[in-house]
């Protein structure tokens, strides 16, 4: 390897370095990061897939590609098996299943992207959801020889309830059943048929073979009546600089600085990072919940202050007037504010093997603020396999999705979820165990 | 017309000022585990950005082996005097002394598995509830199943199948009387992102990273730098090499990679261009494909 070095040194002059590090420099300036959720069990290819973006986009190194060569070998496998690239901890390597999140990495020309590999298993609900809580983009893929299956329902729906803005339905082992234009169509009619009754707002359809390499990074020579793009280049071409709610402001008060050093004695500013929306210098602002109204005097980071801040920014925020802020508090634009609420509806999935207890006080915790809460009633279950609602069965078990009713100690500044993934969600803490019991999505 | 999205080293950039202000509004006694290396010393000058105009509330946590590079030390009492924060050493050679744990022995032997030991001895000491670390997804498998704010029980171990779900950007650090968390700002970043950051930002860094002449041997497939830890073996032989280190742990340990870079620039286009993950000069984590996994397990960074 370090031959490889001292070559590559030996042929560059100084001015090729400094050319590819102008080149380096402007990705970074206008790269965006794109996050996506994969769900998916082995046997329809996903860690194939995974194994295949990483390897064909140059993510993997020549030590984890060797060590991969090793133990593909050891296992009797022809060639490289992708799959292993992927695997995690030493239950998994044993068991061959993903059984937590785990996130990847890779970056291209045009994008940074992180994926959040998730198990499909219906026990592992809850690391769905949690992989698909900060996802752009939820791949979902679907055997072409099984077509639409249990699994691909609940995939969906799940990428529906987190409101994940991009999916994309890969048809995946196309290799195996002939690259045939009629299966792919027909499994495409299958999905929709029931994807319609979900609520979301972007959906892609590709025929794909991850074991070769079809429509992944290269546009396949075997599906010449396929005329998307590949894969990569959907993720990397995606518009995602709408994901992010920018037209409600809101700014939960993470924590007070208050320096008191020289230059700065009568510092206060309130740091946050800024959850949706677009703060600007001398808007009117209102505290939540206490309602008092003020001005932003400046909005500063450590290079310097600045006219304009927006989601997903951590900044300092200082107002005209001297009041009482504090961590927890929400400051929003004076003529578009949350609505502080004490009871509302929710969509939960219960994440945690100990049951919901009825009528039993948990935390809440939603942006910065921290409260007592009480699930006052469960509306219904879905079953997420069918989308049929379970009226009769109320109890909340681990993987359970129902709608319920909180009641909270005090109110809180929510808005619905479908419009921010910030402001409208929370967990729930159990404070006997103090673990995280409880995702919720307002409604 | 400005465009209302950032780029993504600006996004991980807020993510970590985000982690790193829940960490003071939510731990009684936080501190930063500072190495030394490029990892830890990105986080504490995010730690800069994230409190500015205040300095860091939290001291910084240095665990001693005894085996360091004279460089590192030097750039550690530097930071620590520059940022006029508070310095909390836990020494492996006290551990040692103190018949806590007991030297390795062997051709390989090294100081790195008895660090966990003195850090938990420390974290217990200062009654310290949180230990911010440089730890990334990427650089190895167990640590991709790694959560931002990361449980330890009251002996200071990870229990990686029983993890708290982590969604959104809420952060649950509820723990009780005697446990821990480890916090994991930079989790999302990459090698080349830290090295194009701290480009960027024109981090101040150890010499040890730029190319220079240093006395090394060849053994483990890397150059192993001479100190007065190091025993030659038969057959082995001393070389002046051009070197520099991709990571910093031991002395004993880390492996120098021949280069000609001597400026930041020159780094990140040589990290752009590297075949082999930067711990692969690390022989800590050759020893077993589960390495990482059970150190982890036990309580180390």
């Amino acid at each position: 390897m370090t031959n490889v070095v001292k070559q590559r040194w030996k042929t560059e002059s100084g001015k090729d370095i400094f050319n590819f590090l102008k080149i380096m420099e402007m990705r970074i300036d206008t790269n965006q990061l794109l996050r996506f959720t994969t769900a998916g069990s082995v046997d329809d290819g996903k860690s194939t897939l995974i194994g295949r973006l990483l390897y064909d986009s140059k993510a993997i190194f020549e030590d984890q590609l060797q060590a991969v060569e090793n133990t593909s070998k050891r296992k009797g496998h022809d060639g490289v098996d992708l799959a292993l690239f992927t695997d995690g901890l030493r239950d998994e390597r044993e068991q061959g299943i993903t059984i937590d999140v785990a996130y990847r990495y890779f970056t291209t020309p045009k994008r940074k992207f992180i994926i959040a590999d998730t198990p499909g298993h219906i026990q592992y609900t809850r690391n769905m959801v949690t992989g698909a809580s900060t996802a752009n983009a939820a791949l979902i893929l679907i055997d072409a020889r099984n077509g639409v299956i249990e699994q691909t329902k609940r995939h969906a729906f799940i990428a529906s309830l987190l409101q994940i803005p991009h999916i994309i339905v890969c048809v995946n082992k196309m290799d195996l059943v002939d690259y045939s234009e009629k299966i792919y169509e027909d499994i495409i009619n299958q999905f929709e048929g029931f994807s319609s009754k979900l609520y979301v707002k972007d959906i892609q359809f590709l025929p794909i073979s991850a074991l070769n390499g079809d429509n992944v990074v290269k546009r396949s020579k075997n599906m010449d009546w396929f005329q998307g793009a590949p894969l990569l280049h959907t993720l990397e071409h995606m518009h995602i600089s709408s994901d992010i709610n920018k037209i409600d402001a809101r700014f939960p008060v993470q924590t007070v600085l208050r320096p008191q050093s020289e230059g700065f004695i009568d510092y206060r500013g309130y740091a946050g990072r800024v959850a949706s929306g677009i703060f600007r210098s001398g808007d009117e602002v209102t505290i939540m919940p206490s309602g008092f109204t003020s001005k932003i005097k400046s909005i500063d980071t450590m290079e310097g202050s600045l006219n304009e801040v927006f989601a997903p920014m951590s900044v300092s925020i200082t107002l005209e007037d001297d009041i009482d802020v504090s961590r927890g508090d929400m400051i929003a634009k004076t003529n578009n504010k949350p609505s502080p609420v004490q009871e509302f509806d929710a969509m939960l999935c219960w994440l945690n093997i100990t049951s919901a207890r009825p009528r039993a006080k948990y935390t809440i915790l939603h942006t910065s603020n921290e409260q007592k809460a009480m699930i006052k009633e469960v509306l219904y279950k879905i079953d997420i396999n069918t989308y049929s609602r379970e009226e009769t069965d109320k109890s909340l078990n681990m993987n359970d999705i129902g709608r319920i009713k909180i009641r909270t100690t005090r109110p809180l500044m929510i808005d619905e979820y479908r419009d921010n993934r910030i402001t409208g969600s929370f967990v729930l803490i159990d404070d006997a165990t103090h673990e995280t019991v409880a995702a919720g999505m307002i409604l | 017309m400005s465009k209302y999205y950032l780029n993504y080293l600006d996004e991980l950039e807020s993510e970590a000022i985000f982690i790193l202000r829940e960490v003071w509004a939510q731990f009684q006694n936080p501190v930063i585990l500072f190495s030394g290396g490029k990892d830890s010393i990105l986080v504490t000058h995010l730690a800069k950005k994230a409190f500015y105009p205040s300095k860091i509330p939290f001291p910084l946590m240095h665990v001693d082996t005894g085996h360091n590079f004279p460089e590192t030390i030097q750039f550690r009492n530097e930071i620590i005097e520059d940022l006029n924060a508070q310095l909390i050493v836990g020494s492996v050679q006290e551990s040692i002394d103190q018949g806590r744990v007991a030297e390795e022995k062997g051709k390989n032997a090294t100081r790195n598995s008895l660090q966990i030991t003195t850090l938990l001895d420390a974290i217990e000491a200062n009654r310290i509830d949180c230990a911010i670390g440089g730890g990334r997804r990427d650089e190895e498998k167990a640590r991709a199943k790694e959560r931002f704010f990361s449980h330890r029980d009251d002996f200071g171990q990870w229990d990686p199948k029983n993890q708290r779900p982590e969604l959104w950007n809420i952060l649950n650090g509820k723990h009780f009387e005697g446990e821990h968390f480890r916090v994991f700002p930079i989790s999302n970043w990459t090698e080349m992102d830290v090295w194009n950051y701290i480009l960027r930002e024109n981090v101040k860094i150890p010499s040890l990273y730029f190319a220079h002449d240093r006395e090394v041997v060849w053994r483990n497939d890397s150059w192993i730098p001479v100190s007065d830890h190091l025993k030659l073996e038969e057959g082995e032989a001393v070389h002046t090499k051009k070197v520099r280190f991709r990571t910093l742990g031991d002395i004993t340990i880390t492996g120098g990679i021949e280069s000609d870079a001597d400026t930041l620039e020159k780094i990140v286009a040589e990290v752009a261009s590297m075949k082999q993950t930067e711990r692969g000069n690390r022989s800590d984590d050759k020893r077993s494909e589960t390495a990482m996994e059970d150190r982890k397990r036990q309580g180390y960074f």
